[in-house]
């Protein structure tokens, strides 16, 4: 066990001292990764601001649940129990009185709502989902419409759906093009390895001929793969943080425009350290492709 | 304890570089391994540690029958050997110490005893103050000890060397016995191939004429 953990120590220095030996070609190759992988971590962000931002926009993540004109508060009362047991997220009961209120607020409707005979709204409750999904809305929605004394339940889910496809589709092609940028990362890693193999030639050699197994002389090439990778990830992490950092007045600026106080959310620590988990398994996975390929050679 | 029997090692092409040969080393043995240029000495050798692999015949060494032995089995065999090559081997992108240093990283030596003992291993070689030169800035003989120092830093049961001597003056060579005669003297098993063997006390001679065992 100890030799097993002195032998990856060693491995690892190694790897290190062959960073540190190479500083511009390390540099460069670093560089190539960290923007491969900033594109699709960009993306990324992109589509799940863009997610936020409508979520911010109002009305449409709701349910409204109408009860029928002649409905009761001990109806209303029943509906509220039942929310309560269902828990589908937060709600608000509006009493008709309170609606009617609100109607008469708005421009020129005091005079007409004053001319009504009676109160013609029902009491309501909206309710706002903790699962958004349009599945998960549409299910709720009928669920409601299915209890006693409700007249009308209302879902904007066309939008919803809509907007999900959308979403659905940017969050796709993100992935392909993560696809792509993926690949390349392993490509470069693959090169980077295989003229390292070819400068380490003498000493696999002789290592080789000396007692060397074949995990031994692999290790530091995979060391260097995996470290190289996830240090490419963090600096598309800091790439990404930095153009939010960039947009993120433009963006509250317009977003106060449209009277909304919406701020661009940047890269977290968690998606900083899932970049450098996906860059070391990248780099890690080129690194075993060349070895693999390249060590054939030393019989 | 290494036991040949009807060995034969034909490459690729046609040339028989070894034929029917069968012989014993005993453990703690010291063995010159003669014969003129080309006559199966270094193939000989290379046959004991795996590094070539006998057309006919099979080789046993300590009990492991080397025809039978899986790939990855191969560079644990190779740790009962002490190599020590005909062009050394060194490697010149790092100094003597650290030379002397990989076969110890290899078998995972923590780094405060791999350095006592390589130090050690340097020092019965009469390296120790030539430590931090790069092997380029030796002398042939020094090379020749800095390999040896290598080959003997794991303490090897069996000491391998060919033609170890060839590209020496005299004094050196001598030097270079000096060495293999002191590792047979505290039990290692000492087998070197040459074209020259020095008689030596408690030595025996394994010759060896076109690839075959000469009387």
């Amino acid at each position: 066990m100890k030799r097993w953990l002195v032998q990856h120590a060693d491995a690892l220095r190694d790897a290190l001292r062959r960073i540190a030996a190479s500083p511009l070609s390390t540099a460069l190759s670093l560089f190539v990764i960290g923007i491969a992988l900033t594109l699709p971590a960009a993306g990324w962000l992109l589509i799940d601001n863009v997610r936020l931002a409508a979520r911010s926009a109002s009305g449409v993540q709701q349910i409204s649940l109408f009860m029928a004109a002649d409905a009761d508060r001990k109806a209303a009362a029943e509906i509220e129990s039942r929310l309560q047991s269902t828990a589908p997220g937060a709600w608000r009961f509006v009493p008709r009185e309170e609606a009617l209120k609100r109607l008469q607020g708005g421009e020129g409707m005091a005079e007409i709502v004053a001319s009504l005979p009676r109160n013609p709204l029902p009491d309501a409750f909206v309710v706002e989902p903790a699962d958004t999904s349009p599945a998960a809305m549409d299910a709720l929605a009928k669920t409601f419409a299915g209890w006693p004394r409700v007249a009308h339940v209302q879902l904007d889910s066309a939008w919803a759906h809509r907007f999900d496809a959308l979403l659905r589709i940017g969050r796709l092609a993100v992935a392909m093009l993560g696809a792509v940028f993926a690949a390349a990362l392993v490509a470069v890693t693959f090169n980077t390895i295989r003229l390292q193999i070819l400068a380490q030639a003498a000493e696999i050699e002789v290592a080789r001929l000396i007692g060397a197994t074949d995990g031994w002389i692999r290790r530091p090439f995979l060391y260097f793969g995996a470290l190289q990778g996830a240090a490419g990830g963090l600096l598309a992490a800091a790439l990404a943080a930095l153009g939010t950092h960039l947009l993120n007045d433009p963006v509250a600026a317009l977003a106060a425009l449209y009277g909304s106080g919406f701020a661009l959310r940047g890269p977290t620590a968690a998606d900083a350290a899932a970049l450098a988990g996906i860059g070391a398994l990248l780099g890690l996975a080129g690194a075993q492709i060349s070895v693999a390929i390249h060590l054939r050679r030393f019989g | 304890m290494i036991v040949c029997s009807g060995v034969g090692k034909r490459y690729p092409g046609g040339l028989t570089a070894l034929a029917d040969v069968s012989c014993e080393i005993a453990t703690g043995e010291m063995v010159f391994v003669a014969g003129h240029s080309g006559a199966g000495k270094s193939t000989l050798v290379k046959l004991f540690a795996a590094i070539e692999r006998p057309t006919a015949g099979g080789i046993v060494v300590n009990g492991q029958n080397l025809a039978a032995l899986r790939p990855g089995a191969i560079p644990y065999l190779r740790r009962n050997f002490g190599l020590v090559f005909q062009d050394q081997k060194l490697l010149f992108d790092r100094n003597a110490l650290e030379n002397v240093l990989l076969p110890l990283a290899i078998v995972g030596t923590p780094r405060h005893e791999a350095l006592r003992r390589a130090q050690a291993a340097l020092d019965k070689v009469g390296l120790l103050e030539r430590a931090k030169a790069n092997p380029v800035a030796l002398s042939g003989g020094e090379q020749q000890r800095l390999a040896i120092a290598r080959a003997v830093v794991n303490r090897p049961a069996i000491l391998l060397a060919d033609e170890p001597t060839a590209n020496l003056d005299a004094e050196s060579a001598a030097g270079i016995l000096d060495i293999f005669r002191a590792f047979h003297g505290v039990g290692v098993t000492v087998i070197v191939a040459t074209h020259d063997p020095q008689p030596q006390p408690g030595a025996r001679v394994l010759r060896l004429a076109h690839g075959r065992i000469a009387a």
